[in-house]
């Protein structure tokens, strides 16, 4: 991640010992005794030893590791709701620890908000309620609340629904209220406490994609618990894994995958699913365009000829995917001497964003003769996916950026 | 065997010596007790004076609208019915000025019992050490027979209606604290850290969270104070509180079987009345 960017959470020494005996434990763990030890010797369990990370802002920051390795205990001290044993936090370089209840619930109210695993929403309420309940306790009139939380449902996704219940929706809906109650009080920072996890895998994709939408246009600085890597690999601009209490690595999901710190991490990312983690944009190669506007048959025979492909990918000036043609038509055409080759271009070429995972293509690449393209927004071309490419990224090569 | 033949010769305990000696003590607190017989005494015929400003029909009337209000969303003919009947039938035996009496000291001692009750329950589920006070208090108040509430209640605050309620109340507040505490403790963490990481102030946490929540076993527990109040009418008849219990009583006094278990049906039928109205209260109710 680029060092350019402010610090908006920096935690200092953050540790949480639950139990007695709590100073015996801490030394403990300063003689570098780890969790198990330290419980049997004096009944406290460690639940976070001294972690220290920086986290900027706007970035999405996942913070992973299996149960027990501290990481839900992690992210209520970041907002207080459990006190730490020692060590700071700091938001926006003020010390929550050292603020009082009023100034503390503030914090709350207007700077973080929180996702939870399964959700957390009032049954007695309905969705619009619910939806308000973060400005409804900060004395927002009726009129701005309810129009603040109808923005924050429309931003998820959900409308429709606002009088029914959260038993009435499925898990995946549940989250989006859940998700639109956090975001209707317009926090800067949002702690998601595996947000995700209680939910099907393909709800779970979708969420997870939903989140990447909106960070896209509103930018927060995102904390993410998880304890699956995939996800964590999806969506995190930086990653820090957490074992038994400690921070074990700090990094971009690349750093992870290629500088794994120990062997712990190692075994943890042998299990990825690489399908998930690579995108389009890893795995797509240049392709041979002609630029319809510059090239007539003849001239694009003679690239295709001199780059030995059968299918060329038309442009425009702008670089816009017009459509392929095949080097047989274009034969053809040759032969007929005719100087356009418009009505040869298929136009029907299947197409993708850089940004999609690749095993949401993995069906349509196997069946299609025709390479993928890959497009921006604006349609213009930036590469193409092959067969072999994939499969060699797959199989963990690196992609070549030539055919 | 020598100290279990020295545990027999101890003198026996002047008990009850100690407990008289303490009534006695409170009793010169006059002025006090005076005042809170007032009090009760002026809830009990406030109620009581409503009940005989409205005429038997319109009486009737209003508890069938109120039933049919109460169960809007799912309604219960037959219960309406047997309301209807069972009013009629108190009516027709000439029992309805007892019943209203009846019903007055029920309604005042339920009142009572969940204006102390509900702060007692939801300070006990915030305090563990309210809670390991109240307990055993709760356990000793719903276990001493109700009989033994009469004595000093006459005591302190003379024969009537009012020593009846503070009987009443005594027996029958426990279960509203006790399911008060429970809804509030059973209260999901995750609705606590939610309502906490949003930035409600405790009061806020209490009223838009936890007591919504433990609706439900809150209203379980008045439903099952009332229950506990009316059973205590005949036995606060003893001490001159009027009613229906009044009407038992004499009845057993006099060997009247049949006088007795018509009275005694109209208490029943005061009762489902009663128990049927505060569970469909119990009964989450939603908007569409």
């Amino acid at each position: 991640m680029s060092t350019n960017k402010s610090t908006k959470v920096e935690v200092k020494n953050l540790t949480k010992i639950f139990g007695k005996r709590i100073a015996k434990a801490k030394e403990l763990s300063r003689q570098g005794k780890d969790k198990s030890e330290i419980l049997k010797e004096t009944g406290a369990t460690v639940g976070v030893d001294r972690a220290d990370f920086k986290i900027y802002d706007g970035e999405i920051f996942v913070i992973m590791g299996l149960s027990g390795s501290g990481k839900s205990t992690l992210v209520r001290m970041i907002n207080r709701l459990i006190d730490p044993t020692e060590g700071e936090v700091l938001i926006d370089g003020e010390n929550v620890m050292k603020m009082d209840k009023k100034k503390l619930r503030d914090v709350r109210r207007k700077k973080m908000s929180m996702v939870f695993q399964n959700f957390g929403l009032l049954p007695n309420r309905t969705i619009l309620e619910n939806a308000e309940y973060g400005l409804e306790i900060q004395g927002v009139d009726k009129d701005t609340r309810e129009k603040k939380a109808n923005e924050a449902l429309e931003t998820v996704g959900i409308t429709g629904y606002n009088e029914e219940y959260p038993d009435q929706l499925s898990g995946g809906m549940q989250q989006r209220v859940g998700l639109a109650r956090a975001l209707a009080n317009d926090p800067e920072i949002l702690l998601m406490d595996e947000a995700f996890s209680a939910l099907d895998p393909l709800n779970r994709t979708d969420m997870q994609d939903q989140l990447l939408d909106i960070q896209d246009r509103l930018h927060k600085t995102i904390i993410f618990i998880s304890h699956d890597l995939n996800e964590a690999l999806k969506i995190g601009d930086r990653i820090m894994i957490m074992k038994d209490a400690r921070v074990i690595q700090t990094g971009t999901p690349e750093d992870i995958l290629t500088h794994p710190a120990n062997e712990y991490v190692e075994n943890f990312i042998e299990n990825v699913d690489r399908s998930k983690v690579l995108t389009a944009g890893n795995v797509m190669i240049r392709p041979m365009t002609i630029n319809i506007e510059k090239a007539g048959p003849r001239l694009t025979l003679k690239m295709m000829k001199a780059n030995e492909v059968s299918t060329a990918y038309i442009v425009n000036n702008e670089r816009k995917l017009i459509g392929v043609v095949d080097a047989n038509d274009v034969i053809k055409l040759v032969r007929e001497k005719k100087g356009d080759i418009t009505p040869i271009i298929q136009t029907k070429v299947p197409t993708t964003d850089e940004d999609t995972p690749i095993s949401d293509l993995m069906d349509d690449i196997s069946q299609t003769g025709i390479p993928f393209a890959v497009v921006n927004d604006k349609r213009q071309l930036k590469g193409i996916i092959v067969r072999g490419a994939v499969l060699g990224a797959l199989a963990g090569n690196e992609v070549s950026d030539f055919e | 065997m020598n100290s279990l033949l020295l545990l027999g010769s101890i003198p026996k305990l002047p008990l009850a010596n100690w407990i008289d000696g303490f009534v006695d003590w409170l009793v010169q607190f006059t002025g006090f007790f005076n005042a809170v017989t007032n009090f009760i005494g002026s809830i009990n015929n406030a109620f009581q004076w409503v009940f005989d400003a409205l005429p038997i029909w319109l009486f009737i009337v209003l508890i069938l609208a109120l039933t049919y209000y109460v169960n809007r969303d799912k309604q219960n003919w037959s219960l309406l019915i047997f309301e209807f009947l069972g009013l009629l039938l108190i009516w027709n035996l000439n029992y309805w000025r007892d019943m209203t009496q009846t019903l007055t000291l029920v309604l005042t001692s339920s009142l009572i019992a969940l204006v102390i009750g509900i702060p007692l329950g939801i300070l006990m589920a915030k305090s563990h050490i309210a809670e390991v006070i109240l307990k055993p208090i709760l356990d000793f108040m719903q276990t001493m027979p109700a009989f033994v509430y009469l004595i000093p209640a006459v005591a302190l605050f003379g024969i009537g209606m009012v020593p009846g309620i503070v009987a009443s109340v005594i027996f029958a507040m426990p279960p509203t604290v006790r399911m008060t505490n429970m809804g509030i403790r059973e209260v999901p963490d995750e609705l606590i850290e939610a309502a906490d990481s949003f930035g409600s102030t405790e009061w806020q946490k209490l009223f838009k969270v936890e007591l919504p929540i433990a609706k439900t076993s809150l209203m379980a527990g008045v439903n099952q104070s009332m229950m506990l109040s009316l059973s205590m009418v005949v036995i606060a008849s003893m001490i001159g509180a009027m009613g229906l219990g009044t009407k038992v009583y004499f009845a057993v006094g006099r060997n009247d079987a049949g006088n007795g278990f018509a009275a005694g049906l109209a208490i029943v039928i005061l009762a489902i009345i009663l128990d049927r109205l505060t569970q469909s209260l119990t009964r989450t109710r939603r908007k569409n």
